[in-house]
């Protein structure tokens, strides 16, 4: 009878969340009932159909698991959680192969617009935003989450906080990435660009990043090393200032609370900042602060080299962060934008310049001593030559920042192929190489399924990209030129439609290179899945060396 | 103690860590966005910017929902070939009632700021359903659906009430009459056509896409491309009071 016996009750977080989501699945439902236009009454009951689907799994959970929670510690070492990151890198898997495809139909239907087949949910109107957050969003979001559980809980050495909650974060995520981009399709979109979701995917994409921001932080709290490593600053700063943004640049008054509709708080110049505050630190704090995240834990622990210089760390972090918030009005140089805004827009962009070089260099020079292996694991050749792109990335784009390079770039190819040297070569090849990183430790495999085929990814991927940017280079230079272009009388020598004939060879070479790009992503993907099924294959055979004599 | 070594504060402790960020990221933004809601010559003086009119408010929302910013930008800059291919350089004035603004980052077709009034009705109707018909070597895709979807009047004025709450001068006069004005725009034998025109100077009334019955997304959304850079008159604009 003195036996303690520990009866199984349910926890606060799984009792509180059932009861949460079954009242939501109620509200769904009413306003699935009341919905004004067909796209809101689609994701109202997609979202009723989702939450009856938690509480059902939070309490199929909840029967099928111990009386006991998970314990942070097993003989004395940290218990990781290893399931949110899993899920979260499948996702990524998944979306980033989605993302490539519909980026490769949207470069094909440039170039030949029959592809478009006149139909509201197949035009490049619609379809582009689908391309731009499935890269984005989806699949370097979930890179970013998973690779964040794993960095945080390895580099603090403590179990995940919570238990629901890390689940919560990377399942709701990937349903916003659901209704955004059905969304699209269907045609609801308030139009900032990389912040099309409407108000009530806002909404949602909120909660779900204030309980990201409560999972890491107090797993950063309850950490067992007396200091915070680099790489947590930098995830620190890319989720705190992502809610920033998010919140900055989307309050909206929704028409009607059973309708998707909704119109920006913001108008005119004012909202033309807000967006491009928002638009260039989505690429500052998401696609950089966060991937350089990456960079300062995978490639020193794939390297088996420490970080070049601490105290470069500490000059990059702060300046990079402080530096890029003011970049964004050079997305409005030469606009109805006040000059003096784009003024200090460029003069911050050029100085951007430093701090990105300072991170590219610590993440070179962490090789220091370690650059024979360059030869032999394709993985770290991945790493690093997306932080050589990150250099060529983050030397362009101060350039393009300068009004009179500007006024040649701006809306040209120009921009399009400097996004894609920077979402191509430093986003992709270093999620890339996280995941080829990730996917055998969080599954316990020994090694890779295949080395040879993350070599043929490399050099299939690199080669897409250099046929991407390369075209996209001289199509929008051309088209800049073009359009500036006088003849001896004084006139414009060519019309509009002049310019877009002339893209045409540039738009097919870079639907090649897009399509080479996918190609590698497949063979990723399978390589990924046959490491988890069946683990390291390759045994790599030593050449039996004869002994000398 | 090494300078560096202070940094440790930082790094031993989250919440002094988070509060950093947020104090080092927030000076930017402020500093560039605050002032632009009360320097007084943020947004120039002008005549003749005025709300949408309901037809031109719907065809708006299709523009946005097409994704046609994506390809087509509506701010002309003060460039000299610019200029001269697309009328007058834009001002912060002609978009002070757009939420959220149409300044697009990309010209894969040309910008529309000044497209109004350029092309007929027909031209419009033709290119939309099929711009191939017109423009051989053009790449955009065709919306022959527009034609073929009413724009619902009844709920105009839910808009236009929402963008009022927002900022926009609409007033009870205009949100009143929104779902007649709608129809009436785009029908001139309307008996409302006289109201409505007094209640939005320069508004054209014509029936935009050359069919009977109630508007189309075709009507609206040419009766939005053909408004877009009519409403300031430039010969009578003030450039040098206007000066920043």
């Amino acid at each position: 009878m003195s036996q303690p016996s520990i009866s199984k009750s349910m926890t606060i977080g799984e009792s509180g969340l059932a009861v949460v989501f079954a009242v939501t699945a109620f509200l769904c439902v009413v306003a699935a009932a009341k919905a004004l236009d067909a796209p809101f009454a689609f994701h109202a009951s997609l979202s009723a159909a989702a939450s009856i689907a938690a509480v059902f799994v939070i309490l199929n959970r909840y029967f099928e698991r111990p009386a006991a929670l998970p314990p942070a510690e097993i003989n004395g070492r940290p218990n990781y959680n290893m399931g949110p990151i899993k899920f979260s890198a499948f996702m990524s898997m998944f979306w980033g192969i989605a993302g490539f495809l519909v980026g490769l139909i949207i470069a094909s239907q440039l170039a030949w617009p029959a592809l478009n087949f006149d139909l509201p949910w197949t035009s490049f109107g619609r379809l582009r935003p689908l391309h731009t957050s499935a890269v984005i969003f989806a699949f370097g979001g979930n890179v970013l989450i998973a690779s964040s559980f794993y960095v945080v809980q390895k580099s603090c050495r403590v179990r995940l906080a919570g238990e629901l909650a890390p689940w919560f974060v990377v399942v709701g995520y990937n349903f916003f990435i659901l209704v955004a981009g059905t969304g699209y399709l269907l045609g609801v979109t308030q139009s900032k660009e990389y912040a099309e979701p409407e108000w009530y995917a806002d909404l949602w994409l909120t909660i779900v990043w204030v309980v990201y921001l409560l999972v890491f932080l107090i797993t950063v709290i309850k950490r067992k090393e007396p200091h915070i490593f680099v790489a947590n600053w930098f995830y620190l700063a890319f989720i705190v200032t992502i809610a920033v943004l998010h919140l900055g640049n989307n309050p909206a008054l929704p028409v009607s609370v059973f309708g998707s509709k909704s119109y920006v708080a913001w108008a005119g110049v004012q909202d033309a900042m807000f967006q491009w505050w928002y638009g260039h630190n989505a690429v500052g704090f998401f696609l950089t602060a966060g991937f350089l995240a990456i960079m300062y834990y995978f490639i020193p622990k794939r390297a088996e080299r420490p970080v070049y210089s601490y105290r470069l760390s500490i000059i990059h972090f702060w300046s990079l962060i402080f530096l890029y918030i003011w970049a964004g009005p050079h997305h409005l140089h030469y606009t109805a934008l006040p000059d003096w805004t784009q003024t200090l827009g460029m003069t911050f962009s050029v100085m951007l310049w430093m701090p990105s070089w300072g991170g590219m260099i610590n993440g070179l020079m962490t090789l220091s001593g370690a650059w024979d292996k360059l030869r032999t694991d394709p993985v770290l050749r991945m790493l690093v030559v997306s932080v050589a792109f990150y250099g060529m990335s983050t030397f362009e784009g101060p350039m393009m920042s300068i009004k009179v390079v500007n006024s040649l770039s701006h809306y040209t190819d120009w921009t399009i192929g400097h996004v894609h040297s920077g979402a191509l070569g430093w986003v992709g090849f270093v999620s890339f190489g996280a995941l080829y990183c990730l996917v055998p430790w969080a599954w316990n495999r020994k090694g890779l399924y295949s080395l040879k085929l993350v070599n043929w990814h490399f050099w299939i991927a690199t080669l897409g990209i250099v046929l991407y940017i390369s075209a996209m280079w001289v199509s929008g230079i051309l088209q800049g030129l073009m359009w500036r272009a006088y003849t001896s009388l004084g006139f414009l020598e060519y019309s509009f439609i002049e310019t877009v004939e002339a893209m045409h060879p540039f738009y097919v070479i870079r639907a090649a290179g897009g399509g080479l790009f996918l190609i590698g992503a497949l063979i990723m993907a399978y390589n990924l899945w046959m490491t988890v099924r069946v683990g390291e294959a390759e045994v790599q055979m030593p050449v039996a060396l004869q002994p000398a004599e | 103690m090494s300078f560096w070594s202070r940094h440790q504060i930082f790094e031993k402790n989250s919440i002094i860590l988070v509060v950093g960020i947020l104090l080092v990221i927030s000076i930017g933004g402020l500093v560039e966005i605050a002032p632009l809601f009360y320097l007084k010559s943020t947004i120039e003086v002008v005549d003749g910017v005025r709300p949408y009119t309901p037809l031109e408010l719907a065809g708006r929302n299709i523009y946005v929902r097409e994704g046609c910013y994506l390809c087509h930008s509506q701010m002309i800059r003060p460039l000299r070939d610019e200029v001269e291919r697309y009328g007058h350089f834009s001002l912060a004035a002609e978009s002070m009632y757009d939420h959220p603004f149409q300044w697009g980052s990309k010209r894969t077709g040309p910008d529309l700021a000044r497209v109004g009034a350029k092309y007929s009705d027909d031209w419009h109707v033709t290119h939309l359903t099929n711009p191939r018909a017109i423009v051989p070597q053009s790449v955009m895709p065709g919306y022959p659906f527009l034609a073929e979807n009413e724009v619902d009047p009844a709920t105009i004025a839910d808009h236009m009430r929402t963008l009022k709450a927002v900022g926009v001068p609409y007033s009870d006069d205009q949100i009143a009459n929104a779902a007649n004005d709608l129809k009436a725009q785009a029908d001139p034998d309307n008996a409302g056509s006289d109201a409505f025109t007094k209640r939005y100077a320069k508004a054209v009334v014509r029936n935009f896409d050359g069919k009977p019955g109630t508007p189309t997304e075709m009507d609206a959304l040419i009766a939005y491309l053909q408004m877009l850079g009519t409403l300031v008159d430039f010969k009578l604009y003030n450039e040098k009071a206007n000066l920043r």
